[in-house]
């Protein structure tokens, strides 16, 4: 198509409106481990698949799921080295805001701030977006929030989302599941089962991460989910 | 004469039952003369928050503007008000931007917090907060205002009570204070209404 004339350049809107680039990297997020998150009425849940390239690595040294703020943690599908860039910004972000203004930043700030972040590498020269979408869950004033940024720099809030491969299914699957008044427990073994949906080979504590952050805004993750996938079996 | 003395002021701020009042005199001199009688040194900044800029009059005006700028920002990014506090912490890293140049004024803030709380709070030049459970002061006339707001002051007050209070406070405050005085505009904050009156005094 003509598209592709235009999809080296990042800075160079194609004849049908896009920025082809984005939409490479939109790819890239689409081919990354499955992830996703779930909004309950008292918290949020993350979760992600951890499939490492061998059994030689040291599954414990790896951690998908990163804190932002000790209420607001994120978990990404793509590129890992991107979304570790993404967040330290972020992180020096909420840092400077404290500092300012000696509150918590909400979840909302953080997430228009990151994704201000994003979007600024969709408009420069010699750079390119950054290959990974992120699900940023919080919890603040305004209560459980999720939130969902994509390289393009847009953001949405939702009640339940994934990314990455296998995201129809598990989207069909949480579409299903989820109901408005879901308890913070429930919203984890659901997460937990949409995960073991499209999961390729044998679900255990060991090839998934799960961070969750309740009413106490504090942002927990479990690298060894082992007693909660157990006890799924 | 310093700099702080060029043009007078004299402000105070009390906490009360559920309400607070800030005051200030209303005069602006240069240097002994009196310049004009009216001049206003507190300012809104939301329905629930005020701030008292005393010191050099072109500074307290200009920090007056930098905070007006920085909290409607922060009003369209987060769709809600500062909380006192907040500001608070905003005023002092403004101040202290200007480390080795600053602004020679002497912020008051005054406010309602969540649940209708006063907060009260003074800071220097440099922004070294410090927060009062009773009453703060500002100005060329602080050290009278210390004295009359020490003896004067009662924790608890009603809204009358607490203006009654604040005013003797400053009328009498600044009648030992050459550099202000001229009346006094009191403001008192609780958290249906606002009432503002303005007093008058020695007018010398």
């Amino acid at each position: 198509m003509g598209d592709s004339q235009y999809s080296f350049s990042l800075t160079t809107f194609s004849p049908t409106g896009k920025l082809v680039q984005i939409e490479h990297a939109l790819t890239a997020v689409g081919s990354g481990q499955t992830s996703l998150g779930i909004k309950a009425a008292n918290g949020v849940v993350i979760a992600t698949e951890k499939k490492l390239p061998s059994i030689l690595v040291d599954e414990t040294s790896v951690q998908k799921i990163q804190l932002m703020t000790t209420n607001i943690g994120v978990v990404y599908s793509g590129m890992g080295p991107d979304s570790r860039v993404l967040v330290r910004k972020s992180r020096k972000q909420a840092q400077q805001y404290f500092r300012l203004y000696k509150e918590p930043i909400p979840v909302t700030q953080l997430v228009r701030e990151t994704a201000a972040v994003m979007q600024e590498f969709t408009q420069s020269g010699g750079v390119r977006p950054f290959g990974v979408s992120l699900l940023v869950a919080g919890y603040d004033d305004n209560g459980p929030q999720l939130y969902q940024v994509d390289p393009s720099g847009s953001y949405f809030s939702w009640k339940a989302s994934a990314m990455g491969k296998n995201v129809s299914n598990a989207k069909t699957f949480l579409e299903k599941r989820y109901t408005d008044d879901m308890e913070l427990d429930d919203a984890v073994h659901t997460a937990i089962l949409t995960l073991k949906e499209g999961f390729q080979g044998q679900i255990s504590g060991k090839n998934i991460e799960i961070g969750i952050v309740g009413a106490d805004r504090k942002f927990r993750y479990y690298i060894e989910a082992v007693a909660y996938v157990l006890w799924l079996n | 004469m310093s700099i702080f003395e060029y043009n007078g002021s004299a402000l105070v701020a009390m906490v009360g039952k559920n309400c607070f009042a800030i005051a200030s005199d209303r005069r602006l001199g240069v240097n002994l003369q009196t310049v004009a009688t009216d001049f206003q040194r507190i300012f809104k900044i939301h329905d629930k928050l005020y701030i008292g800029l005393s010191g050099l009059a072109t500074d307290a005006q200009t920090m007056y503007q930098r905070l007006v700028f920085r909290h409607k920002l922060y009003q369209l990014r987060e769709e809600r008000d500062m909380k006192p506090q907040t500001f608070a912490s905003l005023v002092s890293a403004l101040l202290y931007e200007k480390r080795f140049g600053p602004y020679f004024c002497q912020p008051v803030i005054a406010g309602l917090g969540d649940d209708d709380v006063p907060f009260i709070c003074t800071m220097d030049c440099l922004g070294a907060k410090e927060l009062a459970k009773d009453f703060v002061v500002s100005g060329t006339a602080s050290e009278s205002l210390y004295g009359a707001c020490e003896s004067m002051y009662k924790p608890n007050m009603e809204p009358e009570e607490l203006f009654e209070t604040i005013s003797q406070a400053l009328l009498s405050s600044v009648d030992r204070d050459c550099l202000s005085g001229w009346g006094g505009h009191v403001l008192l904050v609780t958290p249906t209404e606002v009432q503002e009156r303005t007093l008058k005094g020695r007018m010398d």
